[in-house]
């Protein structure tokens, strides 16, 4: 089995040292979605595409992309300073891996929705991923994507949502109501399954379960997480959307992975 | 135009396999025998464009050029951010069909209007606007955007057949003076007509149609024709800024032309605050044959 627990605290390691020497901010929204991007580029086949539709968590995807080899490290370093292929967001056209420039929410279900369609016409036995974040699900493309994925049976399409529950200026309860809960996606048509984000093993059985239910009905994944997950002073914090940290937080930031990964 | 384009659209899904069209649930009477010759690449989006787009721009990364069918506005308007940002800087084959560009919706209202979808859309990386003026510029329009792979726009009017045998491509030069012009007149879409018509019995005006915006070249035809006249006369279905005459004046003048005179008429919205047909907002604009058989004798004076 895969070691899991080291990949985490290694690539929260990498995350926050990219987001340090960055001295910028996006680091919380990063770490609530982090497993879920390793338990789908440790599933996905290599034609297969991710779509990071919450491109605010770009440096997850990045710190991703370097384990995978697809960026260097000298590529990854980077990362926000003039010239780079690394922008907050991600760009477009210079990674097979980030295949569009997403960052504006609510455009990426959408695009995996007609992929998703490509490969019904071609007949491929491919699969689809999507990866949104929970306030992204506030956005009106949201819900006509939704219903096109279901009326055209779009059961190689694998939606994950990061539900942290926190969103840009307040928590998503209290903003436009729980917009990704697993009752609607149910009562669209969506094969749906909640699941402990964090949890690695989990989500694999999760996706596993997707690829082996194929009829007819689109995947969700409604994933449970939690914002700045890893270090303790960022949890279920929104200014942590957008702080940087400095040196003396960075060290906390370091030393609260060790408690959490290492124990 | 709709008949030329759905017939057109069907040869080209007859020869090539990997194109698929998407209609924001419009096509009445126009895209069915499409519908059902190749049920697998006709997709009814439903009326929900910025996903049709989105699909569009992931249909077209996996290789499926892709025709997206809507009234213009609807088309343009609602889905510019997916055009923007899913098809353009991507540079995907998507090709955005807006039927009723200009007031071709007529007494449907102001919500059924396209007068700025030129301006909002030319400026677009890798995008080129085609705006056909007769109904057989459809065909040479969609062959173009086929080979050229990239983002488009076709803007679909009423227009009215040749009238008679004209030069295709970027530029219709649709009437030659034989001796030295007077005024060249330079129109883009299907109110070219009005210029023709005003045009009739005169022997020393230059007409000719733009294809395009941006304008992909300016033949020698018509810079000889200008550097000849040195007047210009614009009539576009289209509001004064980010259309055909802006773009014009631009070139002419880094091609260094020296003007006497520069006149543009264009689509001025809802002057009246009244609604009527294609012909009524046309008039309201002063787009109409009397107007430009007024402007033109005032420039040919």
């Amino acid at each position: 089995m895969t070691d899991f627990n080291s990949i985490q605290l290694q690539l929260r390691h990498k995350l926050l040292k990219l987001y340090f020497d960055a001295n910028c901010g996006h680091i919380a929204c990063s770490l609530s979605c982090l497993d879920l991007l390793i338990a789908l580029f440790n599933q996905k086949r290599t034609q297969e595409r991710v779509i990071l539709s919450k491109g605010h968590a770009a440096g997850a995807l990045y710190v991703m992309l370097n384990h995978t080899g697809e960026i260097s490290d000298e590529e990854l370093g980077t990362f926000y300073q003039n010239g780079t292929k690394l922008s907050a967001h991600p760009s477009a056209n210079s990674f097979v891996n980030i295949p569009f420039a997403l960052g504006s929410l609510g455009h990426g279900f959408s695009i995996a929705s007609g992929m998703s369609q490509s490969k019904k016409i071609k007949a491929s036995s491919d699969f689809v991923y999507v990866l949104m974040s929970d306030g992204e699900t506030n956005e009106g493309t949201t819900w006509e994507a939704a219903h096109f994925a279901v009326s055209n049976q779009l059961d190689n399409l694998i939606v994950l949502i990061d539900r942290n529950r926190l969103q840009g200026f307040g928590e998503t309860a209290d903003i436009l109501g729980d917009t990704s809960n697993p009752i609607k996606w149910q009562s669209m048509g969506f094969h749906v399954q909640e699941v402990d984000g964090h949890d690695l093993n989990a989500l694999e059985t999760c996706i596993q379960e997707c690829k082996l239910t194929l009829n007819g009905k689109p995947h969700v994944i409604i994933a449970n997480t939690i914002k700045g997950k890893g270090v303790d002073y960022m949890e279920n914090k929104m200014e942590w959307h957008y702080l940087p940290m400095n040196e003396e937080m960075y060290q906390k930031a370091l030393a609260s992975l060790e408690r959490e990964y290492h124990a | 135009m709709r008949k030329e384009f759905a017939a057109k659209i069907n040869s080209l899904f007859a020869s090539n396999q990997d194109l698929v069209f998407l209609t924001g649930d419009l096509g009445y009477n126009a895209l069915e025998d499409i519908q059902s010759a190749y049920p697998n690449r006709f997709i009814n989006a439903g009326v929900a464009e910025q996903n049709m787009v989105g699909l569009a721009a992931g249909l077209a990364y996996e290789g499926h050029p892709c025709f997206v069918y809507s009234i213009a506005p609807f088309a343009v308007y609602r889905a510019y951010e997916q055009i923007r940002l899913d098809v353009c800087i991507h540079n995907h084959p998507v090709c955005i069909v807006g039927n009723g560009g200009g007031y071709g919706y007529g007494i449907m209202g102001a919500t059924h209007h396209a007068t700025k979808d030129l301006a909002c859309l030319s400026p677009l990386p890798n995008m080129i606007c085609y705006i056909p003026a007769f109904a057989e510029d459809v065909e040479y329009c969609l062959d173009q955007i086929v080979e050229r792979k990239g983002p488009s726009y076709l803007r679909l009017g009423l227009g009215i057949q040749y009238p008679k045998a004209i030069t295709i491509g970027p530029i219709n030069q649709v009437v030659q003076a034989i001796d030295k012009p007077a005024l060249t007149v330079i129109t883009q879409g299907p109110v070219v007509k009005n210029a023709l018509k005003a045009m009739e019995g005169l022997e020393n005006v230059d007409l000719f149609s733009i294809l395009t915006l941006p304008i992909l070249t300016l033949s020698p035809e018509i810079l000889n024709s200008i550097a000849l006249s040195k007047r210009v006369l614009v009539i576009e279905e289209h509001v004064e800024r980010g259309g055909l005459a802006e773009y014009l004046l631009l070139q002419l003048t880094r091609a260094g032309l020296k003007l006497d005179s520069f006149e543009a008429l264009n689509a001025k919205g809802y002057p009246s605050k009244t609604y009527g047909n294609q012909d009524f907002h046309w008039k309201e604009s002063g787009l109409d044959v009397e107007n430009i058989q007024h402007i033109i004798s005032k420039l040919n004076s």
